[in-house]
């Protein structure tokens, strides 16, 4: 085989890699377009009159994640299902965000951690890398890490609406969470960088809950309790 | 561990906290989760450090091979020096079989970027040998196809989780496209040096062979251009650096070579290697 054609083969495997990407990036930007939609009816909980429509926000957004189905059943469609860490970059970001937007609804609903399975499920994809399309576990993790700074700020915004019982049960779930994330060996990747970021949502909403807790806020609505 | 639950006493809710955080450790669904996360993290790092390190031991290896056959140019006996250079790789090619051993059942671009570097400077060294041995590019296929494996009931120290079932196995590792050019790339720096070295040792034939040789790649390289990875523009430059080096070399051939005697054209040589040296850098 002469040199040209050893290298007019590679030209033909680059240009055909980079064909395959330009379709994926063009799904992926669709999916960025949802995502954003999707976070914008979220963000209105932050909202003083948001507190009451969290379970109709909610509902809204499991609807566009329809579309966000529908998207992901498309990407799966661009590139050969066991190369999917060769295009992984692509999708990656936009993955993230979506397993974020997946958690703070399914926080918004029940108060608990989202699991992998459930993400994988609300976006109609596989957990495990054998079975297909996956979300990939440090995806799923840097997801959680990012609502852990939106709850953070939920926690302040809950307070200035009046309800001062919910940042005490974000700190109790916050504070769950940091002693998850603390069993982890991260190595020094993006993921330990988004978990070095915990530290200071924990900060926030333990002033938030000592802001409470020193004026005596924190009781009164609580009084349903044991006491 | 329920007993706290409702508890609202704002005093205690700090100790609160922090006694749920303790037993948290013990039950909490999220702590138990996250151990699950924990080893499969763990195992996922582990692979990569592995691999990383073979990747290493690889690139070692390869680069040892280079330089045993930067030797050729200046013995009597090439074929030697070929045959222990084809030993060499022979043990190269076991460690790569680890990391394809490593791979097995992988997606091998999530642990790529782990031994691409040990990868291309393999290609690097067995089409170097190649190039010594046929005057010729070695191609991707021929590369791939001796990196098959047999394993024959290897019971592995690692302790594979898996049973390997009884007989022989092939296993298989594929240099990707891109991986190889990255390493006919380097290439490039080895066989500029060649050039150098052996108008030292008086050998006139071999810079003009050399010459266009590369002159082929380079045409090559930049029919691909920038649709390649990131690294091959960059690489590109060195390439280039290299080619005009080999060309000016033969360019004084052709002009000193009339009028210098054989002998006296190293010396004129070396002393245009020591200017161009400094800036190779670490090829």
């Amino acid at each position: 085989m002469s040199v040209t054609e050893m290298f007019s083969y590679i030209q033909g495997f680059l240009s055909a890699d980079q064909d395959v990407r330009e379709d994926i990036r063009k799904v992926v930007q669709l999916l960025e377009q949802t995502a954003r939609e999707i976070l914008t009816v979220l963000q209105s909980v932050h909202q003083p009159s948001g507190f009451k429509e969290i379970p109709s926000k909610c509902a809204k957004a499991r609807e566009l994640f329809c579309t966000v189905k529908t998207h992901l059943a498309d990407l799966k469609t661009k590139f050969p299902v066991e190369q999917y860490y060769r295009f992984h970059e692509h999708w990656r970001f936009v993955l993230q965000r979506l397993a974020f937007l997946s958690a703070f609804v399914v926080y918004l609903e029940t108060e608990t951690l989202v699991t992998r399975e459930d993400v994988a499920q609300i976006l109609g994809i596989e957990v495990v890398r054998e079975k297909g399309f996956h979300l990939d576990i440090e995806d799923y993790l840097a997801g959680v890490l990012i609502m852990a700074s939106e709850l953070s700020r939920l926690a302040v915004n809950s307070v200035t609406a009046g309800d001062y019982t919910r940042p005490l049960r974000i700190s109790n779930f916050i504070n769950e969470l940091d002693s998850g994330f603390r069993l982890l060996n991260l190595k020094n990747d993006p993921l330990r960088k988004r978990y070095d970021g915990l530290k200071y949502d924990v900060k926030k909403i333990e002033e938030v809950v000592y802001d409470l807790s020193i004026r005596g806020l924190a009781k009164e609505p609580e009084s349903g309790g044991d006491k | 561990m329920n007993k706290r639950e409702g508890e609202g006493c704002p005093r205690k809710n700090a100790d609160a906290l922090q006694d749920r955080d303790a037993s948290a450790t013990q039950a909490s669904p999220i702590i138990t989760v996250f151990k699950v996360f924990q080893q499969e993290l763990d195992t996922k790092h582990d692979k990569y450090e592995r691999l990383v390190k073979i990747s290493r031991d690889v690139t070692i290896e390869s680069k040892r091979t280079i330089f045993l056959l930067h030797r050729v140019t200046s013995v009597a006996d090439p074929e030697e020096i070929l045959n222990e250079a084809d030993v060499k790789l022979d043990a190269v090619r076991q460690k790569i079989g680890q990391i394809a051993e490593e791979l097995r059942g992988e997606d091998i671009f999530q642990f790529h970027r782990a031994f691409t570097p040990g990868i291309q400077e393999y290609v690097e060294a067995v089409s170097f040998l190649h190039y010594i041995r046929h005057r010729s590019l070695i191609s991707l296929e021929e590369i791939n196809a001796r990196l098959v494996f047999m394993r024959t009931e290897k019971v592995d120290v690692k302790g594979s989780a898996e049973a390997l079932p009884p007989g022989a196995q092939v296993l298989t590792f594929q240099v990707t496209p891109a991986d190889y050019l990255l390493g006919v790339a380097d290439l490039t720096g080895e066989l500029m040096r060649m050039c150098i070295s052996s108008v030292g040792n008086g050998d006139i034939d071999t810079p003009f062979q050399l010459s266009q040789f590369l002159r082929q790649i380079h045409d090559g390289f930049s029919y691909i251009g920038n649709t390649g990875p990131y690294e091959v523009s960059k690489k590109l430059h060195t390439l280039r650096q290299s080619l005009g080096k080999v060309e000016d070399a033969c360019y004084t051939l052709r002009v000193r070579g009339s009028e210098i005697p054989k002998h006296m054209l190293a010396d004129v040589f070396s002393s245009r290697t020591t200017l161009i040296d400094p800036e190779e850098g670490v090829v």
